[in-house]
């Protein structure tokens, strides 16, 4: 009893599903078969006062006559008018948590605000705490718990999620099942009545299942407290924040430039970051941020090497590396000197190095060696993964397959591909440094050897050069964040 | 310790300046010969404005001049800044203040919000500060980290880099200006700050305008 509360919200002995429905159409239902189908260890119950039973589940009357001590956590689909009752009964039967996926509180108008404040502290004095109201639910999948009244149930993963809104709860835990890299823990806060989403990221700072954070606000209350509250956060792990609604200022101080000036955008970007969050502008762009720190180690500085065997993406790398705060380093002369002796004299001899086509059987692996041991290289960035392989998806499915005999060089093309992406997450493990390898092959074409090698790694595969750029500048800017942090 | 509202220029250069600032250099002069006076002292072109607690937007109203370069110069502005002044405006002195060359005009300053409580900011400035609308903030209180990083995040590494002539700027000494200004805002009383501009000169920044805002506490 004596436990943290958030963790009887993600790691819950047993589980009620209040107002459990047979209709498949109402979320009572949709409930119910996301906690039966997340596979939940523990016993799972459900009440509804008119059905015998649903989904396979005996349906109880009341919270009330959940056996004590049965479960930590209720998830409740049911009216506002009745969530009072239902926190008192889960109160009496030892039930510490609640999910209040109803909605009708505050979003709803004056009234709704007063029922929420009420609920909030018939809780307190319950000894309760209560997420939501008006929230999808959560994730979580070490204790295989999909409490949600919505899609998907995500890949187990090192990523949490914590979202004012669910939508985008959704949207993160869609991008983890296309990529592969996979959720923690996620929860969309709802009206945040108890429980904010510093609140859940302070929870995830400590749960050894989650390695990086994403997440979505959108007003911020108390700016101090926020800030201080996720400086706590990203001391411990990198935080990406993502804030929606830029609210006009009132002409409270514009008697000065600086009132006008003082937009709350501006403010709010220079608060996150002293805090040591990383402050994406798109979902997509936290996704890659999350997920880059979720699977590489941290560069040590921003002296960053581009290898290319795709010419254009390598050029767009450097664009997109010249406008960031990370180093486009020349080529050192002794890696010059290296390479010069691996591939015809074509290759570009500059970084971002383009062998044009003159490798051989080995050259890749050797020279992402070369690169990633160099002791003047923090980051390197790995283009043109999947091609070969995507020449012999094209030969397979192609017309002269079988009277070519094509089989041995669509396997040869194929091994290569996976032996790139292996030699990328194997030189990163052994030197420490992060290596990021980037195809849009890993959208298009997601069981490409390389793509797929690497997934199979838990490693992500960035969608483009200029992403994985973004996604390697936020890094490098937590890394340094860190470093003065901890002095 | 002050009163509601607004400080004169002088006051609020004064304030920051005891926080480590660094101010152009200023005399108050309440008639024209003292202002010639006052001129002679300081040395080389001046710049003569009215300055009274309830002149916040001088240049709009025609209430600065500059580079006065004689007495004749001097006397003459300072009988036309005293004619305009009107009823509204209070009680209002002559500003005589060092002409600042430099390229290079930032804006410095500290709000109160509600939402965040007290912010540093630091952009572009000049006249044109607002419509180009280039600044960053930090909430107080700011480290010296905290206030490099702004530097950094305004992100005009050719304007801090040597420029026609003038040498690279200062940051230690403009992270220094921002330090000082931060203390000043920071420590109750105060409800915003401007300086504008805040001119670069030798590479070392110097308050050429300022404006403290004062609480009724």
């Amino acid at each position: 009893m004596s436990r943290p509360p958030l963790d009887l919200l993600f790691n819950p002995q047993g589980i009620v599903v209040a107002g459990a429905s047979t209709h498949p159409g109402k979320f009572g239902f949709v409930a119910l078969h996301n906690v039966l189908a997340g596979g939940f260890d523990g016993p799972v119950f459900a009440t509804n006062p008119d059905q015998p039973s649903i989904l396979g589940v005996d349906a109880l009357e009341s919270v009330a006559d959940i056996p004590e001590g049965a479960a930590d956590l209720v998830f409740v689909c049911t009216p506002p008018h009745t969530c009072s009752e239902i926190l008192r009964s889960a109160a009496s039967r030892g039930i510490g948590a609640a999910f209040v996926a109803s909605g009708g509180f505050r979003e709803a108008g004056s009234e709704g605000a007063r029922a929420e404040k009420e609920l909030v502290q018939l809780a307190r004095s319950l000894g309760m705490v209560v997420a939501g109201p008006n929230g999808q639910g959560l994730i979580s999948n070490p204790a295989k718990l999909a409490a949600q009244i919505v899609a998907p149930i995500p890949p187990p993963g090192p990523i949490a999620v914590a979202s004012q809104s669910g939508n985008l709860v959704s949207a993160f835990m869609n991008y983890a099942a296309q990529s592969g890299v996979g959720i923690s823990r996620a929860v969309s806060a709802g009206n945040a009545a108890m429980l904010g989403v510093v609140d859940y990221l302070g929870w995830f700072a400590s749960d050894p299942h989650t390695k990086a954070m994403a997440a979505y606000v959108e007003g911020v209350e108390d700016g101090p407290a926020f800030a201080a509250a996720v400086k706590r956060v990203a001391a411990a792990k990198p935080v990406v924040l993502v804030k929606g609604g830029t609210t006009p200022r009132g002409a409270q101080a514009a008697a000065s430039h600086t009132g006008a000036l003082a937009t709350d955008d501006r403010i709010f970007d220079g608060m996150v970051r002293q805090s040591g969050a990383v402050r994406a502008q798109t979902i997509e762009e936290a996704y890659d941020a999350v997920a880059a720190f979720a699977t590489q180690p941290l560069p040590a500085g921003p002296r960053t090497l581009v290898l290319s065997s795709a010419g254009g993406w390598g050029v767009i790398a450097a664009d997109a590396l010249s406008k960031s705060k990370l180093e486009l380093i020349p080529l050192p002369a002794d890696l010059k000197e290296a390479i010069d002796g691996l591939v015809p004299p074509r290759w570009s001899r500059s970084n971002p190095i383009d062998l044009a086509g003159g490798e051989s059987r080995d050259t890749i692996p050797e020279v992402i060696d070369l690169v990633a041991d160099h002791p003047e290289v923090d980051a390197v960035i790995y283009l043109g993964m999947g091609i070969q392989a995507n020449t012999a998806s094209h030969l397979r499915s192609g017309p002269y397959f079988e009277a070519a005999e094509l089989a041995r060089i669509c396997e040869y093309h194929e091994r290569q591909d996976s032996r790139f992406a292996q030699a990328a997450a194997d030189a990163s493990a052994r030197t420490g440094k992060p290596i990021l390898a980037a195809t849009e092959l890993g959208i298009t074409q997601p069981d490409n050897a390389g793509p797929a090698t690497l997934a199979a790694q838990g490693s992500y595969c960035f969608p483009s050069a200029d992403r994985t750029v973004r996604a390697l500048h936020h890094m490098w800017w937590y890394a340094r964040w860190r470093k003065r942090l901890l002095g | 310790m002050f009163g509601v509202g607004v400080l004169s220029e002088f006051e609020s250069k004064q304030l920051l300046a005891r926080h480590g600032v660094a101010v152009s250099r200023d005399k108050l002069a309440h008639s024209a010969d003292e202002a010639v006076a006052a001129a002679v002292e300081i040395g080389g072109p001046v710049a003569v404005k009215l300055c009274g607690s309830s002149l916040a937007h001088k240049s709009e109203r025609g209430l600065v001049r500059l580079g006065l370069d004689n007495s004749s110069a001097v006397r003459s502005a300072a009988d036309d800044l005293l004619a305009a002044a009107v009823e509204d405006d209070g009680e209002v002195a002559l500003l005589v203040s060092e002409m600042v060359a430099g390229y290079r005009e930032f804006i410095a300053g500290v709000v109160h919000t509600e939402q965040f409580g007290a912010a540093l900011m630091l952009g572009l400035g000049g006249v044109l500060a607002e419509a180009v609308g280039e600044a960053v903030f930090r909430l107080l209180p700011v480290s010296e980290a905290d206030c490099k990083d702004m530097i950094e995040d305004l992100d005009i590494p050719a304007l801090m880099a040597p420029l026609r002539g003038e040498p690279a700027v200062d940051q230690g000494a403009l992270v220094d200006s921002l330090l000082g200004l931060a203390q000043a805002g920071g420590g109750g009383g105060v409800e915003a700050i401007d300086v504008n501009p805040l001119v670069i000169r030798d590479g070392l920044p110097v308050a050429v305008d300022a404006l403290v805002v004062t609480t009724g506490s």
